[in-house]
């Protein structure tokens, strides 16, 4: 293991942090960006029976 | 003023900017990342120093959030402008992440440093009270069915937490039982060494940033819905 990646007696509680703060942010991305292509989506099909 | 914020020149310009923001965004995370790592263990914290990168931004931008969706919330109930009110809404869910976030990342922090998950203190007790505030505000806006009504008791609501924001800023002053006092912003300069500020710096930008990017996304889902809405209602009428 590269030597800045050695949290040495702290590894368990430095790797959540950083763990848990990495799953909050992709998921918060991830839901962001399918409702927004969901929304997109939606609108569109409904203009097209519209038309 | 209002006149250039209405929702089909949101949309116009929000398109523009975004995909410089969310450029912006991995830049400022692959630095903040970067100097996380290069910064050398704290002398007393040893690497648990490197939490503090991760807790205070996500601290920082749950405060901001409350501070932003209060703010819009006031133009919205004051000015009745549409786009203050889904700014408010959509704020609070990244702002409830964030808070929820700091909460974690510090409970983990002070397992080895202070020797406890969790204590009844002042800051960590108003910081999950804006935890709750953020949770009541999303249930107040899902509760109520017509949209005006419920950006009007979801407004109100916001408001009045607004008073927790000062209770957490001084509760380290007011109570001083376990959080540390103010290391950043002091009068007499930060106490805490250039080392650690830089990477602290960066990564609150980062995250700062970040909300609003996905804020912005989020305002014109947000914005479609309501179109798509407007567009069933109107093929139906």
């Amino acid at each position: 293991m590269p030597s800045f990646l050695d949290m040495g007696k702290y590894a368990a509680f430095v790797w959540p942090a950083y763990g848990i703060s990495a799953v909050g942010i992709v998921a918060a991305v991830l839901l962001t960006l399918r409702a927004y292509y969901n929304a997109r989506a939606r609108l569109s099909a409904i203009e097209q029976s519209a038309k | 003023m209002f006149s250039y914020a209405n929702p089909k020149r949101f949309m116009e310009l929000s398109g523009h900017i975004l995909p410089w923001l969310a450029a912006l965004t991995a830049i400022l995370f692959i630095a903040g990342l970067y100097l996380s790592f290069a910064a050398p263990p704290d002398y007393q914290q040893g690497d648990t120093v490197r939490i503090m990168f991760v807790h205070v931004p996500a601290a920082w931008v749950a405060m901001m959030a409350y501070g932003f969706m209060a703010l819009a919330s006031l133009v919205g109930l004051v000015n009745r402008h549409p786009l203050a009110d889904v700014a408010a809404r959509q704020a609070a869910p990244l702002g409830a992440l964030f808070t929820a976030l700091a909460l974690i990342t510090g409970s983990l922090w002070g397992r080895p440093m202070w020797g406890t998950y969790w204590q009844w203190d002042g800051r960590l007790t108003s910081f999950l009270l804006l935890l709750f505030l953020y949770l009541g505000y999303i249930a107040l806006w899902n509760a109520i069915e017509n949209d005006v009504r419920a950006a009007k008791a979801a407004a109100i609501l916001a408001l009045v937490g607004v008073v927790n924001l000062p209770i957490i800023e001084f509760s380290v002053q007011w109570w001083t039982t376990l959080h540390q006092g103010e290391s950043i912003i002091r009068k007499d300069g930060p106490s805490i060494s250039a080392v650690f500020l830089w990477p602290l710096f960066v990564m609150a930008t980062a995250y700062t940033v970040l909300f609003f990017t996905l804020l912005i996304v989020r305002m014109r889902t947000d914005i479609l819905d309501r179109r798509a809405r407007a567009a069933v209602l109107g093929a139906n009428a």
